[in-house]
């Protein structure tokens, strides 16, 4: 059971990257600005969001999907939307100037891909509710690592002379190609061999 | 909110709402919107069409249904609704791609139903469906659906075509052509909207010079 | 762009906070509606889809057969349907069983025949796999190269070993150029199956007889035709 946990961990983490190998939670990987510190932060957050968002799925396979299956999307975006606003509040609380850095990135957690993915593939790979977590904390780390990985590459690139013509989301696009190519390393980690 | 009255709709207005989602603020190249799903499902053309087409139908839709309704739904509470709006289409059609191709929606598998965080979607409604009259929102996300689905078969043709060799699944180069694998794989996917947008922007940069480079011509 | 915004400002005089909920509550019924609805309407033929899928898997990886029944295997907690398939006549020929492992990108599925009697596999097909195109994927394909063809008639003891220069004993099979990795898992999934679940096959085979074996079989469990030893 312990190398089945770490090899979900691992995989979503670096193997099936959710960002630089199912292409997830784009919008805040292209759009966080170039600053490490609040990509880092927002990672953080969506870390989060994503263990909470494991913990209700689990729960709503567990007793309320088997009664309607078709209510699974409606129900978990629901959870999703509603987490975000809790962790809004919480950090509007805790933190206000973290708010401001994160300004409209925060609400948009919502519309990231890559939690609703979560809980989707968490269903239909069905895992447990333990899995379930340590699936969570693995897509969660491996935004992270990529999101922090891309504000670094894109702070560098910000001081170099770059022609105005590739600057922008093509330049961007093209440095994710690079990154997702360098993470095709970690393919064959676990396997058979 | 400038409301448009109905009578100041005419079929000149309703054309420029459509036309402009397919080039000009085409939702891929020029807004980038929508990326998420996009690049997961461009490996080919035939699912690139698929996803195009589930986009379409979702976002003509709810559209619809949004600018029907825009009058009836409390301003607090309009995101919430337009999400379980959107959410109802995309399980229908969910739905309805496992039952009639069944092999298409596993290919596609859970990125259909991420159709529902595409930003486009949300940020027509909130942007367009919502402040206009019936008409000229389903222009709007008629002409936004079929450049989103340009942009798709565009990616799509292309990684298909030089990662795979084929074309909707018909080899064209033959069993021995040694494809460019990279090209369907994810690094693939990024490097070739990374070169489309370039072009793009180059396209851009020309248009916006060339009244400089014509006057440069003049006073030589 | 858009902002996210779903709070509920009660404290507003127009409109009501009712008038919020009343909203949401009525977009909600109507939305579970709908669902509801497609869903019935959609149900039926999704799930002769998946039967038909099954079928043609099964008569795919025991060759000849035309008709099959589940057959549900259990070791302690753990629970697994084969499928006991039989030709037009009703003789039986094999078991097709589920099989899986780690590949080089992903969990790799698979169907596997088996022949009790000669204690042979009678062929694979792969049901799921996200191995790198072009090169893993290869495991799916029979003639070019032909990696599944290689399991027509394949015995597993001690187990299937996978070589690179050519098959010599008959429980071996060459890998894919490119794709050992791929490959071994495959190998690697029959072999578990196998040393999991072949001592927990009936002794003797069901006989043909159920409803579910009438060529539209169900893939829901079946009968219990036996378990343990």
């Amino acid at each position: 059971m312990n190398s089945n946990l770490l090899w979900i961990f691992i995989s979503a983490c670096l193997v099936n990257n959710f960002t630089l190998y199912y292409f997830l939670g784009l919008c805040p990987f292209f759009g966080v600005s170039g600053r490490l510190k609040t990509a880092f932060r927002l990672g953080l957050a969506t870390i989060f969001v994503m263990v909470i968002t494991s913990l209700c799925a689990s729960f709503l396979n567990a007793f309320i999907l088997p009664y309607a299956p078709y209510l699974k999307l409606i129900s978990f975006i629901v959870v999703i939307a509603s987490t975000v606003q809790f962790v809004e509040m919480v950090i509007r609380k805790l933190s206000p100037a973290l708010f401001r850095a994160l300004g409209i990135f925060l609400p948009l957690i919502t519309t990231n891909c890559a939690i609703l993915y979560l809980a989707l593939t968490q269903t239909s790979k069905e895992l447990s509710v333990v899995q379930g977590l340590v699936y969570a904390v693995g897509a969660g780390s491996g935004f992270t690592i990529a999101l922090v990985l891309m504000a670094g590459l894109r702070e560098e690139a910000e001081l170099s002379s770059i022609p105005a013509v590739i600057k922008g989301t093509a330049l961007n696009m093209i440095i994710a190609g690079l990154l997702s190519m360098a993470f095709m390393g970690f393919a064959g980690l676990f396997s058979a061999a | 909110m400038a409301e448009s009255r109905d009578a100041d709709i005419n079929a000149q207005r309703l054309y420029a709402e459509f036309v402009k989602g397919i080039w000009k603020e085409n939702p891929v190249f020029v807004m980038v919107l929508g990326m998420c799903p996009m690049m997961a499902v461009t490996n080919s053309a035939i699912n690139a069409i698929a996803m195009g087409v589930s986009t379409a139908f979702v976002l003509i839709g709810s559209s619809l249904l949004v600018s029907l309704l825009r009058n009836l739904i409390p301003r607090e509470v309009r995101i919430s609704t337009y999400i379980i709006i959107i959410a109802t289409f995309v399980t229908v059609v969910d739905f309805t791609l496992q039952a009639m191709v069944p092999a298409i929606h596993k290919e596609l598998g859970a990125f259909i139903s991420l159709i529902v965080v595409n930003c486009l979607i949300l940020g027509r409604q909130e942007a367009f469906a919502s402040r206009h009259p019936t008409r000229l929102a389903l222009a709007d996300a008629a002409g936004m659906a079929l450049g989103f689905a340009f942009a798709l078969l565009c990616l799509g043709a292309t990684r298909e075509i030089l990662g795979s060799g084929s074309l909707f699944g018909r080899s064209l180069f033959g069993e021995h052509y040694e494809p460019w694998v990279i090209m369907i794989l994810p690094p693939g996917g990024f490097i070739m909207l990374g070169l489309i947008l370039l072009f793009f922007n180059w396209m851009r940069q020309r248009k916006t010079m060339r009244p400089a480079i014509a006057a440069e011509e003049v006073r030589r | 762009m858009n902002q996210v915004n779903l709070t509920i400002s009660a404290g507003q005089k127009e409109p009501g906070s009712f008038r919020l909920v009343f909203t949401l509550a009525l977009a909600g019924m109507l939305s579970g509606l709908a669902l509801a609805g497609a869903y019935q309407i959609t149900k039926p033929i999704i799930d002769a889809n998946k039967a038909e899928a099954l079928r043609r898997g099964v008569f795919e990886v025991v060759p000849g057969s035309r008709r099959f029944t589940p057959v549900e295997l259990v070791d302690g907690q753990e629970k697994v349907t084969a499928y006991a398939t039989y030709d037009a006549d009703g003789a039986f020929l094999g078991y097709a069983l589920e099989g899986r492992s780690v590949g080089f990108a992903d969990t790799i599925w698979l169907l596997w025949g088996y022949e009790p009697q000669r204690r042979r596999v009678t062929g694979m097909k792969v049901l799921d796999s996200r191995e790198t195109p072009g090169l893993g994927d290869k495991i799916k394909k029979e003639k070019y190269p032909p990696f599944a063809g290689q399991f027509a008639d394949l015995a597993l003891e001690p187990m299937i070993i996978v070589v690179k220069d050519g098959r010599e004993g008959n429980n071996e099979i060459d890998a894919i150029t490119g794709a050992t990795i791929s490959s071994k898992a495959v190998a690697k999934a029959i072999n578990d199956a196998a040393a999991k679940w072949l001592a927990h096959l009936p002794a003797t085979p069901p006989p043909p007889d159920s409803a579910e074996s009438q060529g539209s079989g169900g893939a829901d469990e079946g009968e219990r035709a036996g378990e343990g030893g």
